[in-house]
Formats: structure tokens, C-alpha cells, sequence
């Protein structure tokens, strides 16, 4: 045809200026195709052997030897001056606070176990509180959210997970803010506190829990304290990203007018850092009730607990009643806080009517509330969820949860487990046998190629000394099947994330029907994610891989979306102008020029998945999370499951590592996903 | 390079007195690694900045700066991009620390002040205004004007008082409410400037304030300025890389290349007598006729050119405004400086002078692009 006569000289090879050269390009390749190779043949010329295997109920003698220090330290945990002095001291203080909001909103010890305030004055007081701290809109939503869960029968439940969150929030904010403040203010400080934070986000919430457990007993304390720690860094890095983000020109204004350190940091920094502050409580308040249900592994009760012992028996009614009520908090808890954050800008502007009409709500509401709080310690129809006279909706949703269960996996059977057994046996396993039927050296060798191909340094060293003490720890079996899960789970993702990232990035329209969907998901505790796949897959490694795809899709997607729609439009209009088709723009143009985010993409789409395939242990995905659950529950599986957590801190070094050497090979020089990842916290 | 040597040998204006407001005595700002041996280093005292640069990875943003500003008198730095200018500003509030040298506000040396006392002169001698605003955007105009007086403690009703003397000063009335984002450029860079008026300092200093704002709204607060100095007759500094805008302001010009002083003069010595090609160059898009005054093309009378009936025009005259009078006159027009008779201008004079403007204009076509390539490697 003529046109395409026409056409194909008038293509011009539009790419991104200063790629890497094409030699250097083949060189990589056949390096890598080289290690494929290697890998292969190790594979088949070894069959089997070398892979250090270990089953189940096995010990290595380093495991044996964690069991022993896990009964030393239960021998001596109230001899030794570091438990006496440290730990037990902070187990006390964190567990009179959790008991003290226990007591307060979810039940006593003493007679009936009645709360201090019964469920008519908390209900009231939330709704308050929302109206204070947001608007009237929040307050409703609160009203009828906390309701609601009254009628599904897990008030109880939700309260005790509320204290623990309470608890772990008041804690992480005390810690955070003041340690990011000082981040924000203090060049050094910020040098020294950036790696560990960085660090802290690679680790899978899993990592946690065995070591907690082992120094500050199981129970809520030691749940409060995992939550403390898995919530502070958004707090610390997101505070200090906010003071950092002041313009320097305001500081220099200031600083000519002769402003004290004190009289900037409270007149200026702070108000000025105030909005970002808030977004930080958010993330923190988010991050907590993700870990507080996963916590309840070692002890934490409430909600997570309910979903934690139905997904065990694969009650799916009770785990999707109880998995929605999570679902109710977590969406109340982000919009009321981000509502918040947005009422700080509101207050400092209006006019002093509005504010006052707003004050005067705000005190007859706290009248009401003291009403309502003395009714619910006179009353016990105020004190106890009137579960008797009130319609309950707990019962028909997990039946109906449980019979569309039923009804899926009988009539849909086909389909999902056609889905299920197609892509195990096709993809999954072949995948697993290369990793787990490989010796462990050469699986090393090709980690090592991997994280140090790009011919300058970093040196492998770092790698190969995670390796190795991969294998010293003894679980490299487990691990490795763990791996297998998590890089054909992260495969999809990316593969998703490029489909719907490219598709939102380029058009308007599917971005804004499709971000508040992607950003409902991210507040999502992780744990959830388990229970509708498990009414549609049983229990098996494919339900934990389906969850993390879903669980990790929503930041990939979002990461790409950003990348595409941050290509300049004037490139765009040349390359349109040039006479590109729309795929040829995608692919010439769009996606390399968003190398960096695609490379973020792949780095934080690992880090969610690795977080959440390990949760997966609890719907049937063994590998490093089940030896992390067995050894909680398990007293001489402890020292394995220790061994495992700290398999988990290695794995999510070298994977994180491997992915950031991949972006600067992709990108010719070096970048770090970490600072763009500042604001985006793995809820897992 | 620094061919006028001594301070102020340009000034001839009068406005120098004896005790200067503002002293800057050897002042060196050196940024890069062991700066400071830099302007010690006499290996370094015949190197221009950016062989200094090549050598030792410093990069001399001020160096060896001496000069002098009076009692009430508009002093213009001005330069290209690069040259130094906005961080010679700063150090004399050390805002950036220099490296060397002494800063003497009325004798009293800011280097050797103490924390406190550097706040005490910040909050109460010197205010600046800035090319960036840098507003308080949780505050209103009015907390942002009264925040200099706020943080040195002075009480809530006093300081609002005085903000809105000076909101008004500066023409902003009925926006005391409003948020900076709410307001134009223009408008922000008012705010900026009541900032630093309500403090009510000796010295204000101005970091190109007015380079952020279109043409139009840049006149008017050029004005501005103009009228305020006239009200106030306060001490200012003036950071500008227009040239139009410095002579319209200064009294003193003091021109920068690569950290150091070329020249200090005002207006017409710098169009009259450049010191080198650089500052020739600079000036020769300038209208010559517009700058220059009789005393710069008087020429000795000739006996009988101006009788008792020929008109007189004092020395300070510009050329422009003396045009009609001269070309109408059949004979020369005397020059007085002070009561008598310094020369003569006639047609030849005046016609020449308009002439030479351009042919100056064509001759240095291609240095400033020269000239900026210069500038341009020698960063900031």
C-alpha cells in the first residue's frame, strides 16, 4: 500500500536522549543469558542435591541452638539486669497503657467485665471525636460505621483491636514526631536515621513477630510493641519530609529578620510542616491497624484474631464478617484523619462566624457525650451491646459469605481450579523445582550476578554475605520456595502495573475512575486481602500468590501511572507529530522515558508482595511464613521460626538490593527508589 | 582587574560623608573545600575566578569587596548572573557566613557579633527584601508584616498597629486578611517590602526584588521604592542585573564580574568614564543622552561664543532635557558648575553625543555574548 510506503521512513527512531550504548547493552545481555545457562545445567546436572533441604518438623543445630535461647531467656527473663532494667520495664509501661484503653472501651476484669465506658458513650464520644478533629460528614460516617459493626456482633472485638491501636498510635506519634523533627532539623541525624528507616520498610511485617515474641513474651504488649515499631517510620520520615520541604527562601527570610532556633521551629517549621505532619499520623494510624490484626500471631486479640482462627478452620463466613469489619475501621480511620489533615488549612481561614457556629456544635456536642458516657456506666443497655433486642447482620453476612462460598467453589470449580491447577503446574512449579532442585551455590552464584552485574561497584560482597548467612540460618529451602511465590507473584504485578499504569497515564479518564479504587486498596490491612481468595481458591500456595498480586498491584500501577504521565507533553506532541502510532509512543517514548518509575515499580511491587506472600503461610502458602507461624505457636519449632524471620530480614535486603542494581543498570546511573518511596508505605 | 583600586574614587556625586553607614572591608566569600586558605593564598591574588576554580575546585563568589555606603544613600550592586552579587548581599548580614573580611555597620563590625547580638541587629538595624518573597503562607498579610516585630516581642495590638501603618505605606489597604497565595506577585512583593519596613531599620536591603515581576508591575514598585526613599531617606542596598533599573535607582553603582568590583560611579560616570571594555560594554546599549549631563561634553568657549545675552545651563544638566534649548540657540550654550562658567555646548556637541550612542551600540555587537559565556562557567 501506498500509505505505508509513505509511513515507514517517516518513523523516526525516537528514543530517550543518552540510552545506553547497543555494545554495552548485548554485553549484559549475554552475561545474563550466560548465568541462565550456568543455572539450567547446575539444575540438571545436580538434580536435587546440594539444595539443603530440611522438613518440616526438622531442626538444624542452629535452630536447637535459638530453642535453647529462647529457654534462656524465659529462665532468666526476671534475673538478668537488661530484661529487669530494659525490656520488662518497656513491656510494663506499653502493657498498662494497653490495658488501660482495654479497660476503658472493651471490657474489665471484674464481674460482668463491663467497660468504663459501655458501647452507647464510646460510640457517641468517636462521632464526637470525628466532629472535633474533621467535620460533621466524618462524624456520620463514623456514627454509623461503628454502629453498624455493633450489629454485625464484633463490637467487642473491634474494641479491644481500637485500644491496641490507640496504644501503638500514642506510642509510634510520641517516638516518631520528636525523632522527626529532629531528622527534619539536623543534617546528621537525618544521615544516621534515613538507612534504618529504609531498612525497616524492606522488612515484610512477618520479620517481627518471632523476635518480640521472644524478648517481651506473647500477648498485647509485645503485639503493641511489633505495631510501635512498624508504625513509627512513616511518622519520622513523613514529619521530617515536612519540615525538610519548607522553601529556602522562607528559611532565609526568617533567618533576616533574626528569628531564635526555638521561634523558627514553632513559628515557621511547624505550622508550616503541619499538613504534611497530619498525613504522617495518617500513615502511621494505617500502618498500625495493618500490623495490630496481624499481630494477633503473637497474642494481640480483637478482629485480627476473629479472621486469624477462622482462616485457620477455613470459615470463610466469619473470616469475611470479621475481615469487613477491618475493612469498615480502616476506611473510617483514613478518612477521618485525612479529613483532619485538610481541616488544619480550613480552620486557619475562616472567618470567625463559621468558627464559631463550629465551636458551639462542638460544645453541646461534649454535653451529649457526658450524657451518653454516664448512661453507659448506669445502664447496661448502654453498657453492652444490645445484641438481644437489636437485628443481627453478623449472622446472614457470613452466611451469605459462606454459601456464595460454596456456590463458587461448586459451580465455578472449573474455572478456578482450571485457573489454579494451570498456572501451578505450568508456571508455578517448574519455577520452584529450578529454585528449590538447584544447589544452593549456584542459586548464589546467579544472585550474585544479578545484584552486582552492572560492571561498576557495589561490590558483591554485600550479597554474598547475605547469602551465606541465608544459608547458616538453615531454612534455604523454604526460603527459596518463598522466593519462587514471590517472583512469579511480582511478575504479574509488574506486568500489571505496565498495563493499567500505561493505560491511566494516558488517559484522564481511566486515572480518575481507577485512583480512588487503587487508593481504597493501599489502606487496606493486608490481611484481608486473604479471605475472598480463600473462598475462591481453598487453601493452597495460589491463594497467597493471588492475594499478593492484588495486594501489591495497586502501587505498581500507581507508580507507573505517575512515571507516564510525568513524560513531558512536548515530547509527546513531537513524537505524535513525527508521525509515531499510539504504540509506537508507548513504546518508544512513554515507557523509556519513565525508566525510573518502572524500576520503582518492580522494586516496591517485590517488597509488597514479599510482605504479603509470607502472610499467605496462613491460607496454606508454606515456605518462611509457615515456619514463622508454627514457631509461634509451637514451643519447639521457636528457634525455626526465629531462623526464618531473620531469613525474611536477609531476603528482603538482597531482593531489595537486586532491584535497585536493575534500576541503575536500566538507567545508566544511580538512583534510589528510596527517596521516591518516602511517602509510600508497604501496609503489610 | 579591580582598576579603580581604592573605595569610592568614583564618587564624586557629594553624597559620601564623613562617617559611612556601611563599611565592607576586604570582604571575601570562598565556597568549596578548604575555602579559607583562598584569600590568604598570594599565589591566588593575580588568578582570575575561574582559573581559581580550575586550580582548587573553590569557586570565589565575593572576593576582596571593599567599599562604602552613606547615611541615606541608594546603593546598587548590580552584575550578571553568577557574579557574585546576591552572595555578597548575604554576607553582610551573614546569611551566608564569609569566608574573610570585616562588615562594619555605623564602626561596629558584624562579623565579630555574637549569635544574640546578630539577631539583635537583624531584628532592628537591617531588614531585607527578597526576589522570591519568602512569605509565611499559614499567615495573613498582617501576621506577615507584624512577624519581624512579633518574634523580637513586641505586644499584639502594638504590632498590629504599626503593620498597618506600614500596609498602607506600601499600598496594600484592605489586604491585612488575606493569605499570600491569594494575592499576586506584585502584591507578595509588597507584603515583602512592609515586612521589612515595619521593623523600622537603618538599612534595608534589596535581593533583586522586582527581577520575579512582569515589566509593568517592576515600574510601579520601582516607583514605589523611589517614593519611599524620598519619605523615609532610609539606607539601601540594591541587588540588580538591570541595568536600566540600577541607574534609575542608585545613587552609586558598584558593577561585579566574577566576585570582584570593576568600578563604582554613579550613573554618568559609568556611561561617562567605564574603566574597562567590560563595563563599556555593559553600558553601551544605554542611551548616552539620556544618562550623561553638560558636564560630560562642555568644551572650552571660544572668545565671543557667549555674550551677556547666551543662555546658561548648570553642569548637572542631562543632555536629553537640554536638546531644544541648545539646537534652537544660533550660538553655543554656556555651562555653570556652581555659578561660573565651566565651557560651552553647542550643536556639534549635542549632535555628536546622539551620534556616538550609536555607533557604540554597533561596535560591541558580539561581546556580551562573550561576556556571558564567561559568566556562565563561573556558577554561583
Amino acid at each position: 500500500m501506498a500509505t505505508g510506503l509513505v509511513e515507514r521512513p517517516a518513523a523516526p527512531p525516537i528514543g530517550p536522549p543518552g540510552g545506553p550504548p547497543r555494545r554495552a547493552l548485548s554485553v549484559g545481555t549475554l552475561i545474563l543469558l550466560g548465568t541462565l545457562a550456568v543455572w539450567l545445567l547446575g539444575r540438571v546436572v545436580f538434580a536435587n542435591r546440594f539444595t539443603l533441604p530440611l522438613a518440616q518438623a526438622d531442626l538444624s543445630p542452629l535452630h536447637t541452638n535459638l530453642n535453647g535461647f529462647n529457654d534462656w531467656v524465659d529462665a532468666n527473663r526476671n534475673t538478668n539486669p537488661l530484661f529487669l532494667y530494659f525490656f520488662n520495664e518497656i513491656r510494663q509501661v506499653v502493657d498498662a497503657t494497653g490495658t488501660f484503653f482495654t479497660h476503658l472501651i472493651s471490657k474489665t476484669d471484674v464481674g460482668l467485665g463491663i467497660p468504663q465506658i459501655g458501647w452507647l458513650g464510646t460510640l457517641i464520644l468517636l462521632t464526637w471525636v470525628a466532629f472535633w478533629l474533621a467535620n460533621g460528614k466524618m462524624a456520620v460516617l463514623t456514627a454509623v460505621v461503628f454502629f453498624f459493626i455493633g450489629l454485625q456482633g464484633l463490637w467487642p472485638d473491634a474494641m479491644d483491636t481500637l485500644a491496641l491501636v490507640i496504644s501503638a498510635v500514642l506510642f509510634a506519634l510520641l517516638v516518631g514526631i520528636p525523632l522527626g523533627i529532629w531528622a527534619g532539623t539536623s543534617d546528621r541525624f537525618n544521615k544516621i536515621v534515613t538507612p534504618i528507616l529504609d531498612f525497616m520498610q524492606i522488612l515484610p511485617s512477618f520479620a517481627y513477630l518471632a523476635p518480640l515474641a521472644l524478648v517481651f513474651l506473647i500477648g498485647p504488649a509485645a503485639a503493641i510493641i511489633c505495631t510501635i515499631i512498624f508504625a513509627a517510620p512513616p511518622a519520622i520520615r513523613i514529619t521530617a519530609h515536612g519540615i525538610r520541604q519548607v522553601p529556602a527562601t522562607t528559611r532565609e527570610a526568617v533567618d533576616s529578620l533574626g528569628v531564635g532556633r526555638g521561634q523558627r521551629l514553632r513559628g515557621v517549621l511547624l505550622p508550616m510542616a503541619k499538613r504534611t505532619i497530619v498525613i504522617g499520623i495518617n500513615q502511621t494510624i494505617m500502618a498500625a491497624l495493618s500490623m495490630v490484626t496481624i499481630a494477633s500471631l503473637i497474642g494481640a486479640p480483637g478482629l485480627g484474631l476473629t479472621v486469624n482462627q477462622a482462616l485457620q478452620t477455613l470459615d470463610v463466613g466469619t473470616a469475611f464478617n470479621g475481615g469487613l469489619a477491618i475493612v469498615l475501621i480502616a476506611i473510617t480511620l483514613d478518612r477521618v484523619s485525612t479529613a483532619a489533615s485538610l481541616r488544619a488549612e480550613i480552620a486557619a481561614r475562616a472567618g470567625g462566624h463559621s468558627r464559631n457556629v463550629r465551636w458551639i456544635v462542638i460544645g453541646v456536642g461534649f454535653v451529649i457525650t457526658v450524657v451518653a458516657v454516664l448512661l453507659s456506666r448506669t445502664y447496661l443497655w448502654a453498657a453492652q451491646f444490645p445484641r438481644a433486642t437489636l437485628p443481627d447482620v453478623g449472622t446472614p453476612i457470613s452466611d451469605a459469605a459462606t454459601s456464595a462460598s460454596d456456590w463458587l467453589t461448586t459451580n465455578l470449580a472449573g474455572f478456578t481450579s482450571g485457573l489454579k491447577n494451570g498456572f501451578t503446574s505450568a508456571i508455578l512449579n517448574p519455577f520452584e523445582s529450578l529454585l528449590t532442585g538447584t544447589p544452593f551455590f549456584i542459586r548464589g552464584l546467579v544472585l550474585v550476578v544479578l545484584g552486582a552485574h552492572p560492571p561498576p561497584p557495589p561490590p558483591p560482597a554485600g550479597v554474598v554475605a547475605c547469602l551465606a548467612i541465608m544459608v547458616y540460618l538453615g531454612v534455604w529451602q523454604d526460603a527459596m520456595s518463598t522466593l519462587a511465590a514471590t517472583i512469579v507473584a511480582t511478575i504479574v504485578v509488574t506486568m500489571l502495573g505496565i498495563v493499567f499504569g500505561v493505560w491511566m497515564g494516558r488517559s484522564k479518564t481511566t486515572d480518575r475512575i481507577l485512583r480512588p479504587i487503587l487508593d481504597a486498596g493501599q489502606t487496606m490491612p493486608a490481611f484481608v486481602y486473604l479471605v475472598p481468595f480463600l473462598a475462591l481458591f481453598g487453601a493452597t500456595r495460589f491463594t497467597a500468590i493471588i492475594a499478593a498480586v492484588v495486594y501489591a498491584a495497586p502501587a505498581s500501577i500507581k507508580i507507573i501511572a505517575d512515571g507516564i504521565s510525568q513524560v513531558s507533553t512536548n515530547t509527546v506532541e513531537a513524537a505524535t507529530s513525527a508521525g509515531s502510532t499510539s504504540w509506537q509512543l508507548i513504546t518508544k517514548v512513554q515507557l523509556p522515558m519513565s525508566a525510573k518509575a518502572l524500576a520503582l515499580a518492580v522494586n516496591q511491587g517485590l517488597i509488597y508482595v514479599l510482605s504479603m506472600v509470607v502472610i499467605g503461610a496462613l491460607v496454606g502458602a508454606g515456605g518462611l511464613g509457615y515456619d514463622v507461624v508454627a514457631g509461634l505457636s509451637q514451643r519447639d519449632l521457636f528457634g525455626k521460626g526465629l531462623a526464618a524471620g531473620l531469613t525474611l530480614v536477609v531476603m528482603g535486603i538482597i531482593l531489595d538490593r537486586i532491584t535497585q542494581a536493575a534500576a541503575r543498570r536500566s538507567l545508566g546511573d544511580s538512583i534510589s527508589p528510596m527517596i521516591a518511596r518516602k511517602q509510600q508505605t508497604p501496609l503489610g | 582587574m579591580t582598576a579603580t583600586g581604592t573605595v569610592g574614587i568614583g564618587s564624586r556625586t557629594g553624597t559620601q560623608t564623613e562617617t559611612p553607614d556601611f563599611s565592607v572591608r576586604n570582604l571575601w566569600k570562598v565556597f568549596g573545600h578548604k575555602a579559607d586558605r583562598i584569600p590568604t593564598d598570594p599565589a591566588m591574588q593575580s588568578l582570575t575566578g575561574p582559573q581559581i576554580l580550575e586550580k582548587t575546585g573553590c569557586v570565589p563568589a565575593v572576593r576582596d569587596m571593599n567599599f562604602d555606603v552613606a547615611r541615606g544613600e541608594v546603593f546598587v550592586v548590580m552584575g550578571l548572573s553568577g557574579s557574585g552579587k546576591s552572595t555578597l548581599v548575604r554576607c553582610l548580614t551573614r546569611l551566608i557566613e564569609p569566608t574573610a573580611g570585616q562588615v562594619l555597620l555605623e564602626g561596629q563590625d558584624i562579623m565579630k557579633a555574637s549569635g544574640s547580638a546578630l539577631r539583635d541587629i537583624r531584628r532592628k538595624k537591617i531588614s531585607m527584601v527578597f526576589q522570591h518573597f519568602g512569605l509565611l503562607p499559614h499567615r495573613s498579610v498582617i501576621d506577615n508584616v507584624s512577624y519581624g516585630l512579633q518574634i523580637r516581642g513586641t505586644g499584639k495590638t502594638e504590632r498590629y498597629r504599626r503593620a498597618q501603618e506600614v500596609i498602607e505605606l506600601v499600598g496594600l489597604h484592605g489586604y491585612d486578611r488575606r493569605f499570600p497565595d491569594q494575592l499576586s506577585g506584585g502584591m507578595q512583593q509588597r507584603v515583602g517590602l512592609a515586612r521589612a519596613l515595619a521593623n523600622d531599620p537603618d538599612v534595608l536591603l534589596f535581593d533583586e526584588p522586582f527581577s520575579a515581576l512582569d515589566p509593568l508591575i517592576r515600574r510601579d514598585m520601582q516607583a514605589e521604592v523611589i517614593r519611599l526613599h524620598k519619605d523615609m531617606g532610609k539606607t539601601m542596598i540594591f541587588i540588580t542585573h538591570d541595568l536600566s533599573e540600577a541607574l534609575k535607582l542608585g545613587d552609586r553603582i558598584l558593577i561585579m564580574r566574577h566576585g570582584e568590583l570593576v568600578q563604582i560611579g554613579s550613573g554618568d560616570e559609568l556611561v561617562g568614564a567605564p574603566v574597562d571594555d567590560y563595563v563599556a560594554d555593559f553600558v553601551s546599549e544605554v542611551p548616552r543622552a539620556d544618562v550623561l549631563t553638560l558636564k560630560w561634553i562642555a568644551r572650552p568657549a571660544v572668545v565671543g561664543e557667549t555674550g551677556p545675552t547666551g543662555a546658561v545651563l548648570p553642569a548637572g544638566t542631562v543632555i536629553r532635557d537640554a536638546i531644544p534649548l541648545v539646537l534652537g540657540s544660533a550660538d553655543p550654550v554656556g555651562v555653570t558648575d556652581n555659578g561660573s562658567l565651566i565651557g560651552v555646548v553647542g550643536r556639534d556637541e549635542i549632535l555628536r553625543i546622539i551620534g556616538e550612542s550609536h555607533v557604540v551600540k554597533q561596535s560591541v555587537e558580539m561581546s556580551p555574548n562573550e561576556m556571558q559565556n564567561v559568566e556562565q562557567r563561573v556558577g554561583n
